[in-house]
Order: C-alpha cells, then structure tokens, then sequence
C-alpha cells in the first residue's frame, strides 16, 4: 500500500472528512509559494501542487492563467518540483502534471525527481487508463501513489477498470468541463461518486467547480472529501496565504460538521 | 487501403510508436464512439454514396490536375499542381468538413466546433455546418484573427460564431486548445471537427482517410496526363492533412515523397519545423514530433503563414519519417512570399502562403528533378494583405 493511501485511510477510519486544496506552484511567487503551502496545508489532509504547463487544456482560466504567470516567472514543471522540495507543509503533496513534462525527461526520471522533491502521489489529467500501464509502474518503483480521475462520461465497465489502477485515491470529476468555480455542484456528482463506490473501496474525493463550504460540505456527504482548485488560486492571488488558509478553515468547518 | 491506415486501424489508434490518445478521461468515451462510427460509416455503401455525392456537387471534385509550363520554366523541372485551391471555398480543408459533419449528423450530433488557423479549415467548416444545418463555434488565435481577417468575416457570414483566442502564443496551438475545452464541456451533444492530420486517435486516421482522395485522384490523373508517375510528390506541412491526402496516393510507389515545414525566420529563430526541428513528445493528445523545450513546455511557433504557425504534427507524418518513406524540408517566410509572386506572375495563380513553402522548395530545388508533382491546397485571397505588408506594396 502507497505511503498516501494509508494516511487517507486511516483519517477516513477516523471519521474524517478529507480536504485537498489545490496551489499553483510557483503562485503567487517564487518566494511566497512556499508559505502559501505551508499556509494551506494547515487544515488539508494532503495538497494537491500543480505544475506549470503551456497547455493545460483540462484547465480553466483562473489555474491556467496562474500557470502562464509561474512560467513567465521562470517556473517551468521541473523547476516547480525542484522548488517544492523541502517546502514540506504538515500534509502530504501529490503533483499534478500534465503528460509531456513526464514524457520529455523520461517516466522513470520524473517519479525519482518528484519523490525527491518530497511528492508522495500523481495525478496527470491528460493520461486515460489506456496509455498509462509505463507510469504507474514508474510510480510504483518509487513510491508514489496513483489517482485517477472519473468522468461523468464514463461508463460502469470503465469506472471498474479505472479504479482498480488507483493506489491514493478516486478523483470523481463532478462536471463535464474545465477546472473552475461553479455556482451549483452539479447533480451529477452523486452519480459519479456512485459508480465510483460500485467499482472500489479506495476513498473516492470529489473534485472540479467545488468553490465554497456549502458546496463542499454537499460533496463531502456522498463522497469521502473534496479537492478544492480554483477557489483556492484565485484566493492566494487576491489575499495570499492567509487568505486562503482562513477560507480552508472554514471549509474544513463544513466538512467536520459532517461528522456530527 | 494504404500501409498507414491500415497499421493505425489496430486498437492501438497508432502509427509505428507515434499517435495514441492522450486526452482527459471525460474524452475517451465520444473518442471511442467517434471510432466506432467511423469503421461503420467508411464501410457503409450508402455513406460513401452520399460523401461522393457532396464533393462531387458542393466541392467541386475532382479538382484539376495542371501542369504549369511557366513556373515549370523557373523551377528548372515538369511541374504539375494539384489545384485543391479550386476546391468549393478555396483549399483542401472542405474534404474532411463536409466528410466530418455528414458522420456528425449520422451519430446524432446537434452542434459543431472546430479550431482553426489560416481560417481556411474555419471557412469550411462553417460552409459544411451550414450546408447540413447545425450551428458552429470557431475558435481562432487573436493573431490569426488579425492576419486573417478575410476568413474571419467569410465566417461570420456562414453563420459561425467565431471565438477569438488569446492564450499562450494566440495561434493555431491556442486555438485547439481551446475547443478541446469546450469539447470537454459539450462532449454529450458536440461533434469537434479537427482540421488536420492531428489531435487524438481516431482523428488522424479519420482526417487522412477523409482527405486521401487528393491522392488517389491526382494519381489517376497523373497516369492519364504523362503516361507514368512522377519522381517527386511535394506538398506543405502544417499539421500535415494536405499532404498526408496527398502522400497516402503514393505509399506503395516508387516516389520520393517530400512534406515542406515553415522554416519561419530560420531554423536557428522562431520556425514550425516540428519534424525537422523538434523532438518527440505529446501535444494535443497523439504521440508525435514537437517543439519543446527541456522541461516539456511546448515553445511559440513561428511562421508568416497561419496555417503552418503550429508547433506540432500529424502522428502519420511523426512515422513517415522515422521510416524514411518521406523526406522532410522546410521554406523560409521569406522563400515563401518569393514563390507566392513567382506562381502569381508566371501562372496567374495567386497561391495560399501555405503552399507557397512546397513551391518554394521547388523552386529552390527542384532543378533537374524530372516530373514533380505539387499539391496546391489553396488559394491566396487570404494572403494578400499579408503579402502586401511584408512586401510593403
Ligand atoms: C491552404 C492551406 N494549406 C495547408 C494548410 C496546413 O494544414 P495541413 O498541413 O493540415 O494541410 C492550411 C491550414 O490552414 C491551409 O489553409
């Protein structure tokens, strides 16, 4: 079992609801990243680090834009990696990437650098089941969890095979489209999360447009926990660290009323 | 059916090692039916009946095969040109449309998008959209917008709407990226129609089976002109469906097949030479050859034509070249608006930049080459202000 699922695991086994922002490496800057990860990781069960990429096509303006100002900066997906080692918040970090930076510098080199960069799992959105067998072998060699990610889209015959690859988590994608605040979580992120739970016992975390506690708190009733994207940029843009750490407390708030 | 298409029909969706489908898993469903689609309908009696029908009757097919005596003169060998600038509305592009949005309709598709970047693939996807009745979303880098305003307005009065796009280097790779994202939003009831030889499987193969009737005809044509085949196939590379359509008429022959990339300011500046050029790497979901730097961040193209200004290349053309079966060279800006002024004044023929790069190399190397065959997948009216600038006219 990877070093992520069993710290997911055993926080579910206690009840918890789990929480995973979402930062921009590099965002706001070089400098102030690493206390905006520190400053999230707070009240997150593990954090979810993107890498810069020229086109991040599963992207929606607020990420996407935050990626073209790290790579003006300089950042580019390896130098993000190479500025995370060692940032090391209180929550685990999973690097999401999109494929060609992994494919450029080699499958078995990009999973050595992000587990010396302190990375403990995956997620490259750009990379459906049929062409990952190389990575999750990589991933595996080095420790590293890997998650995968539902569509609405998908079908049950899917759902199952899908999920039996995942060794973190199920990313249940909660809408057709982008990343992005949404005002309503859909209706069809129930159903995700259904087919989800047919297929696997791994924790299923609801993810895409989640952009309040309310919202959260909806997901996280169906689902194992949240991740939380684009809210959380926009915040770290706009108020910085402090910002969005005090909008996670409040997320984290919904969450363990949950529990009740 | 030729080598290529038969190796990609293999689940793999892969030409040799390059190709594949690399997109997000809320694609892999619509990719998987667009597949499946696509083997009925190419099978189909009545879907092929239809097809010919409407190139026949809307396109204009067969487009002329045409020896230009005067260019022939300049370029020191026998040059024929395949005049999909005859095409119904001016290049290549409106085979794969019209073929693209009659299967839309077949799987019950109620919307169409497409990118685009001369607008030339735009133009002909709004007139197939029109012709069917669907409505049509065209995304088109802001610098595309500007340098082809012509095609912008051609769609707008075919009743596309045309989304301007400004990310990243606002052109051709921009814009793909951006219908991908609303074909990610829309998948359920949206049909994307891709505009080259690129994208994920099945699209190469879908686009390259679409447009090898320019290569099946000119080859008939060329028996029936010259009484044999010719020595050489020349044609431009953008993301290569041109000439790919071109190529695929000639893969068990014995002729040298030559694709020519955007050489931009220079293979040492800004270019689009991705297979002279590039490395290997995954754009816009297939396997193939890219412009990237070390870290995988694909680099902003250049090229003073909008439909070679692309960082990036059809997985077939990745293949024909690792194999050897086509060569691949490139043509300057500056070569090209030479070669566009010489087919004007020589041929009264006022090409596309685009192909404008396969006459320049012609042009340039063509001497002594015996009989060569050129594909001239459009026509200039797009280009004139283009020209006209660079030129200061
Ligand atoms: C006339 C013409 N030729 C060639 C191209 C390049 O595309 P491809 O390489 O797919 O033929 C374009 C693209 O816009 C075009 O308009």
């Amino acid at each position: 079992m990877t070093k992520l699922l069993d710290h997911l695991l055993s926080l579910r086994a206690e009840g918890r609801k789990l929480l995973v922002p979402y930062l921009m490496a590099g965002v706001p800057q070089r400098d102030s990243y690493g206390p905006a990860l520190v400053a999230c990781s707070e009240d997150a069960d593990a954090v979810e680090v993107g890498l810069p990429y020229s086109d991040p096509l599963m992207d929606g303006p607020v990420i996407a834009s935050a990626g073209e100002r790290a790579i003006r900066d300089g950042i580019g997906p390896i130098e993000a990696l190479e500025l995370t080692a060692g940032l090391g918040g209180s929550a685990p970090l999973i690097a999401m990437t999109y494929y060609n930076p992994i494919y450029r510098v080699g499958e078995r080199a990009f999973c050595a650098r992000a587990s010396r960069a302190g990375v403990t799992g995956l997620i490259v959105p750009d990379l459906p089941l049929e062409e990952s067998a190389g990575i999750r072998n990589a991933a595996r060699e080095h420790g590293l969890a890997w998650i995968t990610l539902v569509a609405p889209t998908s079908p049950p015959h899917r759902v199952e095979a899908i999920a039996k690859t995942a060794t973190g988590f199920v990313y249940a994608v909660s809408t057709l489209g982008v990343t992005g605040a949404r005002d309503e979580l859909s209706a069809v992120a129930s159903k995700v999360v259904a087919r989800c739970r047919d297929a696997t016992d791994l924790p299923v975390l609801v993810g895409l447009g989640v952009s309040n506690p309310e919202q959260a708190g909806a997901a996280a009733s169906v689902a194992d926990g949240v991740v939380i994207g684009s809210a959380v940029v926009k915040l770290v843009l706009e108020r910085g660290a402090e910002g969005a750490a005090s909008f996670l407390a409040e997320v984290r708030g919904a969450l363990d009323a949950l529990q009740g | 059916m030729t080598v290529a298409s038969d190796q990609v029909r293999q689940a793999t969706g892969r030409f040799g090692e390059f190709g594949g489908r690399y997109v997000p898993e809320a694609l892999m469903s619509a990719l998987i039916e667009l597949e499946q689609a696509w083997q009925e309908a190419r099978s189909d009696a009545a879907f092929g009946t239809r097809l010919d029908g409407l190139l026949a009757d809307v396109v204009g097919r067969p487009t002329p095969l045409y020896l230009a005596e005067r260019f022939s003169e300049r370029a020191g060998c026998r040059v024929l040109l395949k005049r999909e600038d005859l095409a119904h509305t001016g290049a290549h592009k409106i085979n794969n449309t019209l073929g693209q949005v009659l299967l839309a309709t077949r799987m019950g598709k109620r919307r169409i998008i497409a990118e685009t970047g001369a607008g030339q693939h735009g133009v002909a996807t709004a007139t197939a959209a029109a012709f069917f009745g669907l409505p049509c979303v065209v995304y088109m880098g802001a610098v595309d917008m500007a340098r082809q305003q012509l095609n912008v307005v051609r769609m707008r009065m075919l009743g596309a709407e045309v989304v301007g796009v400004e990310a990243g280097s606002a052109t051709l790779k921009d814009a793909i990226n951006e219908a991908l994202r609303d074909w990610v939003t829309n998948v359920e009831d949206t049909h994307y129609v891709i505009g080259s030889v690129v994208g994920p499987h099945p699209y190469p193969a879908l686009v390259g089976d679409l447009q090898a009737i320019i290569g099946t005809e000119a080859r008939a044509q060329v028996l029936e002109l010259e009484g044999g085949l010719p020595d050489e196939v020349v044609a431009c590379v953008g993301g290569g469906s041109n000439a790919i359509g071109l190529f695929r008429g000639f893969y068990d022959d014995d002729v040298r097949l030559i694709g020519v990339e955007a050489a931009g300011e220079g293979l040492d500046k800004r270019h689009g030479a991705s297979i002279t050029a590039g490395t290997q790497g995954v754009l816009h979901g297939a396997l193939s050859l890219v412009l990237q730097d070390d870290e995988g961040l694909i680099t902003h193209p250049h090229s003073i034509s909008a439909g070679l200004d692309y960082p990036g290349v059809g997985p077939e053309h990745a293949w024909l070249a690792s194999t050897g079966r086509a060569i691949y060279e490139s043509a300057t800006d500056e070569e090209a608006v030479k070669a566009f002024r010489v087919l004007a004044a020589t041929e009264g023929i006022v090409p596309a930049l685009e192909p404008a790069h396969a006459l320049a190399h012609v042009l340039r190397d063509g001497a002594g080459k015996g009989l060569v065959l050129v594909g001239l997948s459009g026509r200039g009216d797009k280009d004139v202000a283009a020209v006209a600038e660079s030129l200061a006219l």
